[in-house]
């Protein structure tokens, strides 16, 4: 068996791991799991692709940076894409969650969301129909780095993007009031507002990290796979698993949960074929709700 | 004005083998308060499990035993209610949004099985040759189709008076018992989870049947057959009905694939054919925040039978403020 599944199941597993962030948060702070999570990704793509033509089509092409596949164009469509997918994830709230938590009923919130979801990804189809599409068509070549393993130059600078992200959600969440309220409200909402705490923008704050990571994953998708509408849609059970697995509320245990899922993920490509990948998540998923169904990092509900 | 007949025979067909799926939902989700969101993965295994049973010997797949159609759909509901059985126990201690992610994946899981386990279900291309009731009289589809309609107009009548009955007997009443107030029905000595588990179990069984009948009505059944889709009309079909209802859930469902089944014409004679993909993705779109709307400004639907919550004003405020202070 080689090892390069190492390197496909981490590139695979931190973008499951961006993805559960914003499942785990709204989850835990908003008290639902969010079935138009993964559609948050793909509308992410989709934006940032847009903008990406646009700077295209308005200032010409440009060089990609020296070893990537991508240059400026990208990272600062990228952060446009960011802000439009927390918008999104804004709106949605304000036009249906929000209404439906004031009912104080949680599971007809999930449904909403499923019916969002729905409509959210055909809506994308409708616009850009399911053909896949791509940042760049651009081949690279993929460097050895011993063991077997090789890498290419946009997949470590994903990779690094992706740690450097998660590790400021985190300080966010550990070092500043904000986090702080956004931990409280998961802990306990009752004594959070109690103590004066600003739902509001807490649930806001949410949204908004929730929503800009589901963009940053998509487009690492739409840079190392393909563009499409049921990119996200796909990513859904992964990345329930691996908060899930993780254990809901905790930031660290997503990005771990995300990262085991991948592995196994690319080692069962390995061993058994890449047709049963996504049975792979759904087998975790089983394993940790029958085990140990808190997951690694979790606490128990009051 | 037989083409129209024979229309609308095909047509209330579809719709009563679809409201047969809806009432096996509004006794998980009306009644008991379980939220399935991979339904499809039982009308799938309801659907694949009758047509292994009763196709003529396939060498290039398991089985094909040729058994009668009954014994076909008796199979269906054994495997599907066991499916679903084993989803609940491993589930219904848990949070209510666990069920909900882990029917998701059965529902991605079977479909996995569906399109990569050739020998067991004929892959990407499905399985042919199902045994039709009536198929002798395929020569004259006027007749085969109004066969075809009463026997499948005989089994929801039988489903929608066993399940009226069920939920006006004491099990009925003890599942509307937990749904409302799972701590005074437990004090009263009732284990939530059997019951529940008894209760998904059922309502897989319904939906498996559904699938069954549909599998023995087309004659043909393939993975794309059990999409998503499927389970989000079915969900609009019971929210348009109204949850809790059982008449709601048949009038639901003949509404929404009428509405489906008409905005579908009206797409393909409105668009050019290399738009046709296009212009269905707008229908779903539709139907999404049609969904939505529901949700929103009538939460019980035609004939839900929830407790009305009041909604806007100072009421409102008020429940609000008391249900997250008391959870």
């Amino acid at each position: 068996m080689s090892l390069q599944f190492v390197v496909d199941g981490l590139l695979t597993g931190s973008m499951i791991g961006l993805g559960a962030i914003g499942v785990t948060l709204t989850y835990s702070i908003l008290r639902f799991s969010n079935f138009a999570h993964g559609d948050f990704m793909a509308w992410g793509t989709y934006a940032t692709l847009a903008v990406v033509s646009a700077i295209g089509a308005t200032f010409g092409r440009m060089a990609p940076i020296a070893p990537l596949s991508f240059g400026w164009p990208l990272l600062v469509a990228l952060v446009v894409g960011m802000a439009f997918t927390a918008l999104l994830a804004l709106l949605l709230d304000k036009v249906l969650f929000s209404r439906l938590r004031s009912q104080g009923q949680a599971i007809i919130v999930v449904m909403a969301s499923f019916g969002a979801s729905m409509a959210l990804r055909s809506l994308l189809e409708f616009t850009f129909t399911s053909r896949p599409t791509y940042f760049s068509r651009a081949i690279q070549i993929a460097m050895p780095v011993g063991f077997g393993i090789r890498i290419t130059p946009d997949q470590i600078a994903l990779l690094l993007l992706t740690a450097v992200l998660v590790l400021g959600v985190h300080l966010l969440m550990t070092r500043t009031q904000t986090g702080r309220a956004m931990q409280a409200l998961s802990q306990n909402a009752a004594l959070a507002r109690i103590v004066g705490i600003d739902v509001a923008s807490v649930v806001r704050v949410t949204w908004v990290i929730g929503g800009a990571l589901a963009c940053v994953a998509g487009v690492t998708i739409g840079i190392l796979v393909q563009i499409r509408p049921f990119m996200g849609f796909d990513m859904l059970l992964p990345m329930f698993a691996a908060a899930i697995l993780g254990g809901i509320g905790s930031i660290p245990g997503a990005v771990l949960g995300g990262l085991i899922i991948g592995l196994a993920e690319a080692a069962a490509v390995q061993l058994i074929g890449a047709e049963w990948r996504a049975a792979v998540s759904f087998i975790i998923l089983m394993a940790v709700l029958f085990v140990r169904p808190i997951g690694l990092f979790g606490v128990r509900e009051r | 004005m037989i083409d129209i007949i024979g229309y609308g025979a095909f047509f209330l067909t579809t719709a009563l083998i679809f409201s047969l799926v809806t009432l096996g939902l509004n006794l998980q989700w009306g009644l008991t308060g379980l939220f399935n969101v991979g339904l499809a993965g039982f009308v799938a295994i309801g659907a694949y499990t009758s047509a292994l049973l009763t196709t003529p010997d396939d060498a290039a797949r398991l089985g094909g035993f040729g058994l009668p159609i009954l014994v076909g759909w008796l199979g269906a509901m054994v495997v599907g209610g066991i499916a679903a059985a084993l989803t609940g126990m491993a589930t219904l201690r848990l949070r209510s949004d666990y069920l909900a992610i882990t029917t998701f994946g059965v529902a991605v899981v079977v479909q996995l099985v569906a399109l990569n386990a050739q020998k067991l279900t004929g892959g990407p291309f499905g399985i042919g040759f199902i045994p039709r009731p009536f198929g002798s009289l395929a020569e004259t589809p006027l007749l085969f189709n109004l066969s075809n309609l009463a026997v499948v107009c005989a089994v929801t009548l039988i489903a929608y008076l066993a399940l009226e009955h069920l939920s006006r007997s004491p099990w009925g009443r003890v599942l509307k018992a937990l749904r409302e107030d799972e701590r005074a029905a437990i004090s009263l000595g009732k284990s939530a989870r059997f019951y529940r588990v008894q209760a998904f179990a059922v309502g897989g069984a319904i939906m498996a049947l559904a699938g069954a009948l549909q599998a023995h009505f087309t004659g043909f059944i393939a993975p794309d057959n059990y999409l998503p889709i499927l389970t989000f009309q079915v969900w609009v079909m019971l929210i348009v009905g109204g949850s809790g209802s059982n008449l709601g859930a048949v009038i639901g469902s003949i509404l929404v694939w009428g509405i489906w089944a008409g905005s579908g014409t009206l797409t393909s004679a409105l668009f050019a054919p290399e738009q046709q993909a296009r212009a269905a993705s707008l229908q779903i779109v539709a139907i999404g925040v049609m969904l939505c709307v529901i949700l929103l400004i009538r939460p019980n639907g035609l004939f839900g039978d929830r407790p009305r919550r009041p909604r806007f004003g100072k009421r409102a405020k008020a429940a609000a403020i008391k249900s997250s202070f008391g959870s």
